[in-house]
């Protein structure tokens, strides 16, 4: 970071909501159809065509709204931005200008020695997707508006970050809210979460704000930090040099690390805002706003703290299983089915994780459910299998789905701990190692745990070994 | 046209009697259009073939006891109605050969009534006009006077009832397109409430203040066909999901008693003597009828006409924007890449006024400009909607003239829009208000047709609808025909 001025980020991010039509029509939203063909009057802007607002996207940007501490306003209005591209089929986006859904918000970050910095939330608003060009050769460009009509959120934070890392945090923060709360699948690549930076610097100890360069839709945590960094440098050497910085927008190009003027202020669209005619005011009640509160999933947060508090869990085990939404309600299953905290979570975090890991898979496929993992648990604590044996019923259960009493049946692996089948083989054991026993007898304690592991060993891991010992002990009294 | 004179409850009458069979009437229809519509220029695209098909369905329906409440009867509507697989012009070049894949819901619904379309009907280049000279289709003539122009934006849905060529058609209403044309060819039209019908499917004007409705040979007619397009749309956000009542029943209720207001506003200089006599002479008879006739004011009149043209102009300079070349339409190719494109486009497309149009609005929306005009003139039309709740406090409807003069000649105010947007100062008011309002034939100005304006409060179309048959059954002038050959 740049000595001698302070860094001064705000941040516009867009949020791909996950409904399953669009915000203004009844179309899909899915990605990666063939172009054109999730489309109707509505969102090809064919002449006579009406918006009608999806309530579950007021749903949903009360969701966020309420996750991230802003006032929901009971009435707000659907505004048009008027500019013209081909990706846009009405000459106008529909979005929310002077009276948003949501206001006044923030967020707090974790920094460094575990201080928590408050970001605030300006406001988050509704609007529509553009579509989306598609440049080819000689052909010409074409346009594909199944993106068209699908529904954003833009979540604008006040200028509150003062560097690339404290900018990076919020990102990362507020992409878990939004992931928590089921309103977006968090798919960086495919463009469903997205930020523009406004960037400026100013001396230390100045009240008023540098002149800002906005960089434009960057889609990683990586690249966020790059441009930001870039540009700060590219800032600080301007005013290094007596010059000035020029109020622009900026295009980051990931492959060359360099960012270029895209247009500047000169240049800039008059959107021309005014309320949408063809859509009524957007009212919410305290009814509706009470019911979304009273739905909303425990925050990540908050979450991890109650693990640590309820549970008694480390901190770090509760910060990794609160992390995502679906390993944590996979986990509140299992100790609803297991009442043994610090045990499920070594499960959970150890075999579940791992398995995932190597199969590719995600909590919500993992094939076994809470309830096949309670019912192996049990098995444990009963005593029916030892730990090791449990790994291997764990990997059968996950392969055939099947009850772990079900393979502990099929496969034999039942902990033996019938004192007279266990004797009989310590027995064997002793009368082929005679010599170590009359050592042990001489009191060469440490050979104990040969006794144990060859006894084990010979029942395939199946008997107890807590019993394997009480009988080498009792050997040694007779 | 033997069966002009009759209602369309009459006609379809006759048609489930037998007296008389749809095919009959459509032929009819399509014969009197291809005799007179050279001279009047009322529709821009004419369905011989697919009227005639549907008229030989319909009277299978109809021989067999079924159908609704049109089936049967030949209509029109104004070429703003989108109209599956029928080309939809909007009176524009740059949508010369559109044709919509889905059907507006007005027309959707008098289709599902058994309608039979006979055609699509000129108008001025998306609804901006009062005289139907604005028409990429050339102008609509008056079959009263044919030098005289028919009214506008819905001339086209006028002047073909004046002219007999169809028995009731569909216009729309922004500041009066509707009234206006009724008034100058003698007609009945109904600027139903903002919200009553459907806008989806109607191509966009100015979105805030359009709206949809029946122009008839009578009130009774008009009556039938606003029960049939009226009511909530899922699909219009801005319809009102309010009950429709029957507009038949209790048609004949009288006006006894009813309390009539005459805004002292609308009684100035400026207003035509002939149109002031019609107007005055109704009153006498509504007063004769039993209705109780007392003065109101509407204070913010004076600024409605500015109001509008900066409300309406701000909407439709946006609303305006998707006819860029990129999807449907003409496209013009140009030099300068995208941008060149738009231009060359937008300039061919659009016709003057449409152009002089989307410069104000998009002046009066432009950062800087913003408080000074559109959001001030927002201000005004709330004033102006609360004169109008404020003079309904006093009164059950009110009574106007429709525009401050009968049919003015073709041409004679082209060079002047100052003077074009003023005959509108009688209807414009109503929209910005978002009531309903009426035109029905009072009077006669020399050989043309003087209107009588009746406005109501908020969907209350059922009481001007009473008043307005009142005065139909005491007079004659909605029989008068228009002098065509």
């Amino acid at each position: 970071m740049h000595s001698r001025y302070e860094v001064v980020i705000g941040l516009e991010v867009h949020v791909q909501l996950t409904t399953k039509t669009k915000i203004f029509c009844g179309c899909s939203t899915a990605f990666g159809q063939h172009p054109n063909s999730q489309t109707c009057p509505v969102c090809l802007g064919l002449p006579g065509a009406l918006p009608v607002l999806n309530q579950q996207v007021v749903e949903y940007a009360i969701r966020a709204g309420l996750a991230t501490n802003c006032q929901i306003a009971p009435r707000s209005i659907f505004a048009r931005k008027n500019y013209f591209y081909p990706d846009l089929p009405k000459g106008y986006q529909i979005s929310q200008f002077e009276l948003p859904i949501t206001e006044h918000g923030w967020l707090d970050i974790d920094q460094e020695a575990g201080e928590k910095k408050r970001i605030g939330i300006t406001r988050i608003h509704m609007e529509e997707d553009a579509g989306k060009l598609l440049h080819g050769g000689n052909s010409g460009s074409r346009v594909d508006l199944n993106r068209a009509c699908t529904p954003l959120l833009e979540v604008v934070s006040e200028p509150d970050m003062r560097s690339a890392d404290e900018a990076i945090e919020y990102l990362k923060q507020l992409h878990q809210i939004v992931v928590y709360l089921g309103i977006c699948d968090g798919n960086l690549e495919e463009g469903s979460f997205r930020c523009d930076a406004n960037v400026s610097l100013r001396p230390f100890g100045q009240a008023e704000l540098g002149t800002r360069a906005e960089l434009k839709n960057i889609n990683s945590f990586r690249f966020i930090k790059q441009a930001i960094e870039y540009e700060v440098e590219r800032q600080a050497e301007l005013l290094d040099d007596g010059g000035k910085v020029v109020q622009e927008t900026r295009l980051f190009d990931a492959d060359t690390g360099v960012s270029r003027s895209m247009r500047s202020k000169e240049e800039a669209h008059d959107y021309r805002y005014f309320p949408d005619p063809d859509l009524v005011p957007l009212v919410v009640d305290e009814a509706w706003i009470a019911r979304v509160r009273a739905e909303l999933p425990e925050m990540p947060l908050v979450k991890r703290q109650r693990y640590v508090e309820q549970f008694e869990l480390p901190d770090y085990d509760a910060g990794v299983l609160s992390a995502e939404r679906g390993v944590a309600e996979y986990f509140e299953a299992l100790v609803d089915l297991h009442a043994q905290p610090k045990i499920c979570s070594n499960w959970v975090m150890g075999e579940v994780m791992r398995a995932l890991n190597d199969n590719e898979s995600t909590i919500v496929d993992c094939p076994v459910s809470p309830e096949l993992l309670a019912g192996l648990l049990k098995r444990i604590d009963d005593n029916t299998i030892s730990n090791k044996i449990a790994k291997t019923v764990f990997d059968e259960i996950w392969q055939t789905g099947k009850s772990a009493d079900q393979v502990i049946e099929e496969k034999g692996l039942k902990q033996v701990s019938d004192s007279g089948a266990i004797e009989a083989l310590l027995n064997e054991i002793i009368a082929a190692n005679m010599g170590q026993f009359e050592e042990l007898k001489a009191g060469k304690d440490k050979l104990t745990g040969f006794f144990v592991g060859q006894v084990m060993k010979l029942s395939k891991g199946k008997a107890n070994p807590g019993m394997v010992n009480q009988l080498i002990q009792k050997k040694l009294s007779e | 046209m033997s069966f002009s004179q009759m209602s369309i409850r009459q006609l379809q009458q006759s048609l489930r009697d037998g007296k008389t069979s749809s095919v009959e009437l459509t032929r009819a229809c399509l014969e009197r259009i291809a005799v007179t519509d050279a001279r009047v220029n009322a529709f821009v695209t004419v369905c011989d073939e697919s009227a005639l098909a549907a008229a030989a369905e319909a009277d299978r329906k109809l021989a067999a006891g079924e159908g609704g409440l049109l089936t049967g009867i030949p209509i029109a509507v104004k070429d703003i109605f989108n109209t599956a697989g029928v080309r939809t012009s909007c009176g524009s070049r740059i949508l010369e050969n559109y044709i919509a894949p889905y059907d507006a819901t007005a027309f959707a619904k008098l289709q599902q009534q058994g309608a039979i379309l006979l055609g699509k009907l000129n108008m001025d280049e998306f609804a901006m006009g009062s005289s139907n000279e604005n028409s990429a289709n050339g102008p609509v003539h008056n079959p009263w006077d044919l030098e005289r122009v028919p009214g506008g934006s819905s001339g086209g849905s006028a002047a073909t009832l004046a002219a007999g060529q169809a028995y009731a058609t569909l216009g729309t209403d922004t500041g009066g397109s509707i009234r206006q044309p009724a008034s100058f060819c003698g007609v009945v039209g109904i600027k139903p409430t903002y919200g009553r019908v459907s806008r989806y499917g109607v191509i966009a004007y100015a979105s805030s203040l359009d709206q949809v409705g029946p122009l008839a040979h009578s009130v009774e007619d008009a009556a039938l066909m606003l029960g049939v397009i009226a009511g909530y749309d899922p699909a219009d956000s801005t319809s009102v999901d309010c009950p429709v009542p029957d507009y038949l029943t209790g048609l004949d209720g009288g006006v006894k008693g009813m309390k009539i207001g005459l805004p002292r506003e609308y009684f100035i200089e400026g207003l035509d003597s002939a149109v002031k006599q019609a107007v005055e002479a109704a009153i006498e008879i509504y007063r004769g009828l039993g209705a109780e006739i007392v003065e109101v004011s509407l204070p913010h009149t004076d600024y409605a006409v500015a109001c509008y043209y900066l409300i309406a102009t701000a909407e439709a300079s946006s609303n305006l924007a998707r006819y860029d070349g990129v999807r449907y339409g003409v496209r013009q190719q140009a030099e300068g890449g995208l941008s060149g494109m738009y231009e060359k486009t937008r300039a061919a497309g659009f016709g003057d006024e449409v152009k002089r149009r989307i410069m104000l609005g998009t002046y009066a929306l432009s950062s800087g400009y913003y408080d000074a005009y559109y959001l001030k003139a927002q201000k005004v039309r709330t004033l102006i909607r609360e004169d109008f709740l404020k003079a309904f406090e006093q009164v059950d409807l009110l009574l106007t003239p429709v525009a401050p003069t009968a049919a003015f000649k073709l041409g004679e105010k082209t060079d002047d829009p100052l003077q074009m947007y003023l005959s509108d100062i009688f209807t414009i008011p109503v929209n910005l208000a978002g009531t309903c309002a009426l035109s029905l034939p009072c009077g006669m100005d020399g050989q043309l047709p003087v209107g009588l304006q009746l406005i109501g409060q908020p969907f209350d179309e059922a009481r001007i609808l009473r008043a307005a048959q009142a005065y139909e059954t005491e007079t004659d002038w909605h029989k008068q025909r228009a002098p065509l050959d």
